[in-house]
């Protein structure tokens, strides 16, 4: 026969596992439920509203790693932010295409771009578009770049450009270009005039 | 109602099972196998009081591998030879004969584990050479690919030859320096504790310990290391005096430098004595970061640690003194590679990295932020390499010449890429991309050439590094 006390201890033990493992499952789903509220916390972009207009995208090709200007016409803002935002989602739909020069993960994201004066632009891009970014100096510097160069080709006044990810600074982008800094916006010009260049 | 025992120990199983993962951990243990052809280290996993590996991690080194999990059988086949296991059990089949392990063979997620003293049974019918285990400190050897050393005072220097090329990562603290070989096969000499007649260097004692060799030199004062003879010879004698201050953390001395030790500092009337160092070699990555995945059995961190290693060796072959930021799986930020290399007061830092985009050696230079606020003798760490411009691009010039040089293809850019911006001397990172495809970058010929052009090329600018 085994003592009523053992019985009685190791069902209660059962009982408080069983209970604490349905509280942590409890709370594991809060967590979730309360990340996927975060996640769409933010407004979802808009449909683009303003006039049609002629902008000027600078595309990174992997192959043979330069940097293109190619036009395109975008229905365009009026708020000068409003018109980065646009300018960084048009040139990541390029990217996120299937036949993409420059490919980056469908789920890469611009939240929002900030517009500081004077002349500062803070890029802010969701967690995916970093976790899904290919490692290496260049691809990494092509995206840096491309965006640079696309906000200051079209929002003049811009001579420095920052990049957050999920509204914090990060070390790099995916291992190697730098994101603690904040980028001078005349030396990535000098840069993108030597990409322009077929190696 | 009454319980019987059965729906007790029922219970008591249910609760050990719902707290195993939680009790559970994993230690810091590892198996380092030797062989000609590379030497690796791999984690030991515990189960049932007996030290596991992953066979087919260990298998891939050698060949091409297939493996085929049936349920609980698990097969794999190299160099024509098919073993079948069965989980939990300790019998296996080798072609159409039986043998037996001296521990169940387990699977899990698709992974065949063996405990580590089974692999002197199961490797040479895979190999078809010898295979030697120490035991007690988990070293492997595969074939025959020892290191012998031999030791001799000169002096009041100790003078240790070995047999081939070492790089071993040095440490120092007071009265001793340790020299710990994590990819060499060093064997142990005739005795493990080495007496000399010297009373600055009484005696030094060889170890092994966790897949790593060591050789402990005792000594009455601090000591200091210098290699030579191509990496073969280590010349241990007492650090010039002051000496040490130059001591370093993160502990990233390599090769030609020296071991200064942590204490005894140097006379306040007394210069500190410098020792010139050309070039400071840096493997990115490292430890817990892999860089880029270049393919599924390539990380980033190994290629670049074993071209940095072969530019180092290239540089002494033409008479420069050269160090590794690191020459081993470790963990390093930024910060830490820019202040190490900073403190050496190096002549030019060399970043290696490698990709699989694209082909042939890209050179960068540093891309300037916007900041930057330099006040009097304080440099502004964003911008602290703005001084040394002209000195990196002659030196990715001249890296990019001798690369062309070589049939290569070779482009010099401008790169946001840390640390180079942090760094007081001429700065370059160089990145390998595929001559044709991603095993190229593995390839010791490949490798070797690049090594040589960027040797070269730093040889060539070697004037034009610095400030005359």
């Amino acid at each position: 026969m085994i003592p009523r006390h053992l019985i009685f201890g190791t069902a209660a033990m059962l009982v408080i596992a069983l209970a604490a493992g349905m509280y942590a499952w409890h709370l594991r789903r809060q967590i979730a439920h309360q990340q996927i509220q975060t996640d769409v916390s933010h407004p979802a972009s808009p449909a683009p509203q303003g006039p049609m207009e002629q902008v000027t995208l600078w595309v990174a090709e992997d192959d043979p790693g330069t940097l293109r200007a190619r036009a395109a016409t975008i229905p365009m803002p009026s708020g000068r932010q409003e018109r980065a935002e646009e300018l960084m989602r048009a040139l990541l739909n390029v990217y996120t295409q299937e036949s993409s020069p420059h490919p980056i993960v469908p789920t890469a994201e611009v939240r929002t771009v900030f517009l500081v004066d004077p002349g500062l632009a803070v890029i802010d891009l969701n967690r995916a578009f970093a976790e899904g970014h290919r490692s290496g100096i260049l691809v990494e510097e092509l995206t840096i770049a491309s965006m640079v160069q696309t906000i200051t080709a079209n929002i003049p006044g811009t001579t420095r450009v920052k990049f957050l990810i999920d509204g914090k600074s990060q070390p790099t982008l995916a291992g190697h270009a730098d994101l603690s800094i904040t980028y001078d916006v005349s030396a990535i010009q000098q840069l993108a005039s030597v990409l322009q260049n077929t190696p | 109602m009454h319980w019987s025992r059965y729906r007790l120990r029922l219970c008591v199983c249910i609760c050990l099972v719902i707290s195993a993962p939680i009790s559970g951990s994993s230690g810091p243990k590892q198996l380092t196998i030797f062989s000609d052809a590379a030497s690796f280290s791999l984690p030991v996993r515990e189960q049932g009081g007996r030290e596991y590996v992953d066979l087919m991690e260990i298998l891939r080194r050698f060949g091409r591998t297939d493996t085929r999990s049936d349920h609980d059988r698990w097969r794999v086949t190299l160099n024509n030879l098919t073993v079948e296991f069965k989980n939990g059990k300790t019998r296996f089949k080798v072609g159409k004969s039986d043998a037996d392990l001296s521990a169940p063979f387990y699977l899990e997620n698709g992974m065949g584990y063996v405990t580590v003293d089974s692999l002197t049974t199961l490797l040479p019918p895979f190999l078809q050479t010898q295979v030697t285990l120490h035991q007690n400190s988990r070293r492997l050897f595969v074939g025959n690919p020892a290191v012998h050393f031999t030791a001799q005072t000169s002096g009041t220097a100790l003078v240790l030859n070995f047999s081939s090329a070492v790089n071993p990562t040095i440490s120092t603290e007071p009265g001793k320096l340790r020299m710990s070989f994590s990819r060499e096969p060093l064997v142990a000499p005739g005795t493990e504790r080495l007496s000399f007649d010297s009373k600055v260097i009484p005696s030094a004692v060889y170890s092994e310990e966790n897949g790593t060799a060591a050789i402990t030199v005792n000594g009455s004062a601090p000591l200091f290391a210098r290699f030579s003879n191509d990496g073969r010879t280590i010349n241990i004698s007492p650090a010039p005096q002051g000496a040490a201050q130059a001591a370093s953390t993160p502990t990233v001395n390599q090769g030609n430098a020296p071991a200064a030790p942590p204490q005894a500092p140097a006379p306040a009337s007394s210069p500190i004595p410098f020792v010139p160092v050309f070039a400071v070699i840096d493997p990115a990555h490292g430890g817990d970061d892999r860089g880029e995945q270049l393919s599924p059995q390539l990380a980033e961190k190994d290629v670049t640690l074993a071209i940095a290693t072969r530019i180092r060796q290239e540089l002494q072959a033409r008479g420069m003194t050269a160090v590794l930021l690191r020459s081993s799986d470790i963990t390093l930020a930024a910060d830490q590679r820019a202040s190490a290399a900073n403190r050496s007061q190096a002549t030019v830092y060399i970043a290696v990295h490698a990709v699989s985009l694209g082909s042939g050696v890209r050179v960068y230079t540093s891309l300037l932020p916007a900041s930057g606020d330099s006040r009097g003798p304080f440099l502004d760490w964003q911008t602290a390499q703005s001084g040394y411009r002209t000195f990196s691009q002659a030196a990715a010039e001249s890296v990019a010449a001798e690369v062309s040089r070589r049939q290569m293809k070779s482009r010099t850019l401008v790169a946001p890429l840390q640390p180079l911006n942090n760094l007081e001397m001429a700065s370059v990172a160089v990145e390998l991309a595929p001559r044709s495809t991603i095993a190229d970058l593995n390839s010791p010929n490949y490798q070797q050439t690049v090594a040589e052009s960027v040797a070269a090329g730093l040889a060539a600018a070697h004037d034009r590094l610095r400030k005359p």
